[in-house]
């Protein structure tokens, strides 16, 4: 068990699976020699060479083509996508290639890209940087789509995600890259949780808070304030986005009657309208409220200095919460 | 002296356009040539130093915190300088993100580039006002949308009049590493097949981040024109006049009514990628210091001063024109109010949205309430 940043969980989650199949690769721009711009895979290009970790020249179309074609060689293609906004160019032979592949060959050919992205917002930059296109890839069938929000479940997740047979998004919230974690490695591979079981990292009684990615941590201190004024919330972390444990929230919401889904992207056809709409399926008759939902606006992500009112806030969860109480 | 760039490139039979060399001595070139008036020279020398000026202040700022982030400019002044230089103001310019130059010389308040990098907008200047299209950080995005831009400029008879009034030229940039996406290939066809009036600039900054340029391309960048079909120059991106000689001509085939030219411009990118960049993980201090000795403005002001068009009092007034400039920078940064947190609001749709309507409302009467209880002394119901 260490403390462990975020980055620095992946890195070593990286470095792991790469000690143990020489058949892991790393694609990206500036991700050797430089690191990546976030340092994820800091020192990786000098210990396992420039044929395993390449500096790929600026096309991000390139590098999940490409990674496909090694895939189809029998390699794993780890592919770094600088930014979330940058992935587009990449976008056609994600979803018309990548997805498709293993259905359109009837399972006889298998494509285990794994590509890595930072997603979310909250750090201050321009445009492009800070957004969360998940569900553009969830609502792709044949791509697994997870975001982990902790540094444990960061060097797990892309060990588990690499070992797929599936292509996987793997989805880094880079405002939290630089938080700290206990990580431990010493679990063998059966004691890991599965990689798309979703996670009660707070258990409480009177409202059910989900949420991925970066706004976990938001939930758990949510939770923290609510439990100040008396009120017990549980916060889930889904962990995956597609598949989604429906389940791990249900048996929650079963419990508890309420529930708010709490995410950094547009609620608007999100991700939170997926868990409502299963949850309302599932669990209609335990529902003591409308399933809440908190997440950014649609609108494109705003300027710097307005991405504190387009982000879901911890009072904005809380007012969430007290809707879904007073109902 | 030798020159660092031109020994190699001569050396696999690449030409470099060049009229001033790196230690300033005019030079002849059996294709190009340009004349300055004194009075148009001195004020080449001051936009080049104005453009560096604007560097220099913007780091400070976001050192200071004052900005975000910052891409530098610093050593692609000529580049960028030269080229606006040759365009008229009926033409259009499609920037990428380091392209200050362009604005600066297009009559551009450089604080509207700087509220960019401060966070509070995507660059505040009336893009048809200025034929500037905004900054584009998406690498290559830009390309495509300059040709469309031109293929209209077509469809409107704004080519090949010999009206110098109304033929109008597009004029496009994008960095080394850009032409390694599909999409810049495409630009290029798409620009030859409809004969299309654009002028690609390419500056080669030797670096895309942290990735060299040989780690984009095994060939020299302007060749990729060859094989689309127009004319590719490689220009010394640090000779001012080279490049406003080589662009003019390119500029000038566009509005005629020739079609497209593929423009290297042959450069240095001297600072960081961004503020948030450390270079020394990849790159030789010696690197930067040969390159120090090619330095852009260096060069022209050698020229200059041996034409007898630069003295003394002609250097001080642009220098206290550049402190002014300068002062008005640090004194309109920190004074630019944050926008009104409802304004993102605005302008995602032409037409009414109605689920954007709603969540503004909802985010109305949250700030409302919000704005309630600060006065009440309390921060509940806020959004901090
Ligand atoms: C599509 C896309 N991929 C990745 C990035 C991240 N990125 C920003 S600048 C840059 C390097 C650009 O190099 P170059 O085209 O040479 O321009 P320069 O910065 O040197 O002016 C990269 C990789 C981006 N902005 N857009
Ligand atoms: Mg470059």
């Amino acid at each position: 068990m260490e403390r462990t940043p975020i980055a620095k969980a992946i890195n070593a989650g990286l470095r792991a699976a790469m000690e143990r199949d020489p058949r892991v690769l790393l694609m990206g721009e500036d991700i050797g020699r430089l690191g990546g711009v976030f340092r994820v895979t800091d020192g990786l290009q000098k210990d396992f060479g420039e044929h395993r970790v390449l500096d790929t020249p600026l096309a991000e179309a390139g590098i999940v083509g490409t990674a496909l074609g090694m895939a189809l060689r029998g390699y794993r293609p780890v592919c770094e996508i600088q930014f979330n906004g940058f992935v587009y160019p990449a976008f056609s032979q994600i979803v018309t290639q990548l997805a498709k592949l293993r259905a359109r060959s009837r399972g006889r050919l298998s494509v285990p890209v794994v590509i890595r992205m930072p997603a979310g917002g909250g750090i201050g930059s321009v445009e492009h940087h800070s957004e969360s296109p998940e569900v553009l890839f969830a609502h792709t069938a044949g791509l697994r789509v997870v975001y982990p929000s902790t540094a444990h479940d960061a060097y797990w997740m892309v060990q588990q995600s690499i070992a797929s047979a599936d292509p996987v998004l793997f989805l880094e919230p880079e405002r939290r890259y630089w938080e700290k974690g206990d990580v431990d490695t010493s679990l063998a591979p059966g004691q890991v949780a599965p990689l798309h079981r979703a996670r009660v990292l707070r258990p409480g009684s009177d409202a059910t808070l989900v949420a991925y990615g970066p706004t976990v941590k938001l939930a758990l201190d949510a939770a923290a304030e609510a439990a100040r004024e008396g009120t017990e919330l549980e916060v889930v972390d889904l962990r995956s986005i597609s598949p989604l444990d429906v389940d791990t929230v249900a048996e929650s919401v079963r419990r508890t009657g309420r529930l708010v889904v709490v995410q950094e992207a547009p609620v608007f056809h999100g991700a939170g309208a997926e868990v409502a709409a299963r949850i309302q399926e599932s669990c209609f008759y335990s529902l003591e409220a409308p399933v809440k939902r908190v997440g950014g606006y649609h609108l494109p992500y705003p300027a710097a200095r307005v991405e504190e009112h387009y982000l879901p806030t911890v009072d904005r969860v809380l007012d969430a919460v007290e809707q879904a109480l007073a109902a | 002296m030798t020159d660092a760039a031109v020994g190699p490139a001569r050396a696999r039979g690449e030409e470099m356009v060049q009229l001033l060399d790196a230690t300033g001595a005019r030079r002849e070139h059996p294709g190009y040539d340009v004349h300055l008036e004194p009075d148009e020279a001195l004020d080449v020398l001051r936009e080049l130093v104005l453009l560096r000026r604007l560097d220099a202040e913007a780091e400070a700022l976001q050192r200071q915190g004052q900005l975000g982030l910052w891409a530098g400019s610093r050593g692609q002044e000529a580049a960028q300088v030269g080229a606006a230089r040759a365009l008229r103001r009926q033409d259009h310019v499609f920037p990428s993100y380091r392209d200050h130059g362009f604005l600066l010389a297009r009559g551009v308040d450089p604080l509207h580039v700087l509220s960019l990098f401060r966070g509070v907008d995507h660059g505040g200047w009336d893009p048809v006002a200025h034929g500037v299209h905004p900054y584009t950080l998406v690498i290559a995005a830009q390309m495509l949308p300059a040709v469309g831009y031109a293929m209209g400029v077509q469809r409107d008879g704004a080519v090949g009049t010999g009206d110098p009034g109304r033929d109008t030229a597009v004029l496009v940039c994008f960095g080394d590493g850009a032409t390694s996406q599909g999409e810049a290939a495409e630009a290029l066809n798409w620009a030859a097949v409809y004969n299309a009036p654009v002028v690609f600039l390419c500056q080669n900054n030797q670096w895309a981040i942290s990735e060299p340029v040989r780690q984009q391309s095994p060939v020299p960048l302007h060749r990729r024109a060859e094989g689309a079909g127009m004319p590719g120059v490689r220009v010394d991106g640090n000779d001012v006049l080279a490049v406003l000689a080589v662009v003019r001509a390119a500029a000038e085939r566009a509005r005629s009514g020739g079609g497209p030219t593929f423009v290297e411009a042959y450069t240095y990118r001297m600072g960081a990628h961004t503020t948030a960049d450390d270079p020394t993980r990849y790159r030789d201090a010696a690197e930067v210091d040969a390159w120090r000795e090619r330095d852009p403005i260096d060069r022209f002001r050698t020229h200059l001063r041996a034409l007898g068009v630069l003295d003394d009092a002609a250097e001080r007034a642009i220098q206290q024109e550049a402190d002014a400039f300068a002062e008005r920078l640090r004194a309109g940064v920190p004074q630019m109010p944050d926008p009104h947190p409802a304004s993102m609001f605005e302008h995602a749709y032409a037409e009414p949205h109605p689920q954007v309507l709603a969540e503004r409302d909802e985010f109305l009467a949250a700030w409302a309430r919000h704005e309630q209880d600060e006065q009440l002394g309390s921060t509940v119901g806020g959004d901090r």
